[in-house]
């Protein structure tokens, strides 16, 4: 068998993709599918991964600083915060849920 | 041999039509880990979370017929001539080119549950591990006497399906002349699109007081009362739309004239109008009746709430206006991207071997305009109830605007432009 360095070069890159693709799937663990399930349901409006359309009035949340968040969240919950919508939506949430959400987003890189 | 060559004719035409009708620029696999069928709000979210939430490890091929998206929310608008079809369209092509979503344009003829395999109208089958159906509604002409010969000769419309018939109704209107009378009669719920009926009339009317000031609204509907936002509606009707738009409830059709233009009710007087758009009650979509998923009512599909899973088909999930709601869940757009979200995590959990999320929750925000710039909305959250396997809003959570305004009328827009976006780029 004589393998030019071409063919050698190839099968070493599919090697790569497979064990990439294999760690990739791997490393996803139960909590982080339904963490990011979860944020996802804020998508709707905030865009997916937290990030609007362009010249868009409902902000993005891409890489807002958790405290902030979390902090947004309970002045809408409480009412100290007026809103159109976000009053009755956050008082559907859990705290872990609006935990779940903000940690989410901070995570993201802008 | 006249005979044959006919045949042969007829059989060419034939290939013709299938390739200009489902000519795909993605034939269609043997198989693939999940088979999507719908590329609405709910089909189209499943097929883009499917890949996301798998970090792009899952295959996933979407069959849908029709080459874009066309939106039903914000379709009132375009009856209302505010909007126009280009504003509600929206192309698939990024599902691809992004997301790696094989998009497969044919029309799903049969699923077989027991050989996991679905049949496409421009022939072949596809095998699938999971199947996500999001077939929509189908719209039960046989309710009403006339009408299904009334609308498949575009006499009476219903655009309950955002497309052509959205712009045929246009028509209709810019037609009429000034002084005529539009008639919308509605369904006993459930329906897709709790306020639809509502936002479209106020549409309408908002159309004749500013070109057609003699013209009038009739709004005839099955049910007891306005099912969604009432009073915001009424109180709006009343300042604004008075001698215009009037609201008739426990009006039931039961047949249609369309040459005479005339509606028949199980118990009242015809009424008469120049424009009609009649909608008949409604069942999930035909391919999920036909496979035997429509166990309730033989209308609509049950479901085990927490993965979509239909009771009747293991593998097989239903989301979208098809399914049998839970309690207080409306059948909307934004509710069917939701279901496509929290079906899409539990498939990839499912089949990557993870446990699915004990505590799913879903989300519904539905915006109604009032006229071109003013709107309403109503909210709520659905937690899923472990115990009681069901979805439950939660006490004080979710409600409705306090008045219509202008600062909900851009958040709408946005909200469109956003959940398109989520939905398919």
């Amino acid at each position: 068998m004589n393998h030019s360095p071409r063919s050698v070069h190839r099968w070493l890159c599919a090697l790569a993709l497979t064990l990439g693709a294999g760690l990739t799937a791997q490393a996803q663990t139960a909590a982080q599918l339904h963490n990011r399930a979860t944020a996802a349901m804020c998508a709707n409006c905030h865009g997916t991964d937290g990030r609007t359309v362009d010249g868009s009035a409902i902000p993005s949340l891409v890489g807002m600083p958790k405290d902030y968040m979390v902090r947004q969240m309970a002045a809408f919950k409480d009412g100290s915060r007026p809103a159109t919508v976000m009053h009755q939506i956050t008082k559907g949430l859990t705290d872990a849920q609006i935990d779940t959400i903000s940690t989410y987003y901070a995570s993201l890189k802008r | 041999m006249k005979r044959r060559s006919f045949v042969q004719g007829s059989l060419a035409l034939t290939s013709l039509g299938t390739v200009g009708l489902f000519g795909c620029a993605t034939p269609l696999p043997s198989s693939a880990r999940v088979v999507v069928v719908g590329g609405g709000y709910g089909g189209a979210t499943a097929a883009k979370y499917v890949r996301l939430l798998s970090n792009y490890q899952i295959d996933v091929v979407l069959i849908e017929p029709n080459s874009a998206f066309v939106s039903c929310p914000i379709s009132n608008l375009v009856i209302g001539g505010s909007k126009t079809m280009a504003d509600i369209t929206t192309p698939y092509d990024q599902l691809e080119s992004k997301h790696g979503v094989k998009v497969v344009r044919d029309y799903v003829t049969a699923v077989d549950p027991a050989k996991k395999t679905v049949t496409v109208a421009g022939g072949g089958s596809i095998r699938y591990d999971k199947l996500v159906l999001s077939p929509g509604i189908d719209l039960m002409f046989n309710t009403i006497e006339g009408l299904q010969a009334a609308s498949a000769s575009g006499q009476i419309l219903q655009a309950w399906k955002a497309g052509p018939e959205t712009q045929a109704l246009r028509k209709q209107l810019e037609e009429m002349p000034d002084g005529g009378v539009y008639a919308i009669t509605i369904p006993e719920a459930p329906y897709r699109c709790p306020p639809g009926p509502y936002e479209r009339a106020s549409q309408v009317a908002h159309y004749f007081k500013q070109h057609k000031p003699k013209s009038k609204v009739l709004i005839l509907d099955a049910n007891q009362d306005v099912t969604s936002k009432g009073p915001l509606f009424k109180k709006f009707w009343a300042e604004n739309y008075k001698g215009i738009l009037e609201y008739i409830p426990q009006h039931k059709v039961v047949a249609v004239d369309a040459k005479a233009r005339t509606l028949k009710f199980d118990v009242q007087n015809d009424v008469k109008a120049d424009v009609l758009n009649v909608l008949p009650a409604m069942r999930a979509g035909s391919i999920a009746v036909q496979t035997g998923l429509a166990n309730v009512n033989n209308r609509w599909c049950g479901i085990h709430y927490q993965t979509f899973e239909s009771t009747q088909a293991k593998d097989v999930h239903v989301i979208g206006d098809s399914i049998m709601l839970a309690p207080l869940m409306p059948k909307s757009g934004h509710m069917a991207n939701s279901h496509g979200k929290v079906t899409a995590a539990a498939v990839v959990a499912q089949l990557s071997g993870l446990p699915v999320n004990p505590a799913p929750f879903l989300s519904n925000t539905c915006y109604s305009f009032v006229n071109d710039k003013l709107v309403v909305h109503v909210a709520s959250v659905h937690q899923y109830d472990d115990k009681d396997k069901t979805y439950k809003t939660v006490p004080g959570s979710g409600g409705v605007s306090t008045a219509p305004n202008e600062l909900e009328g851009i958040y709408a827009w946005n909200w469109a432009q956003n959940i398109w976006a989520d939905t398919l780029m």
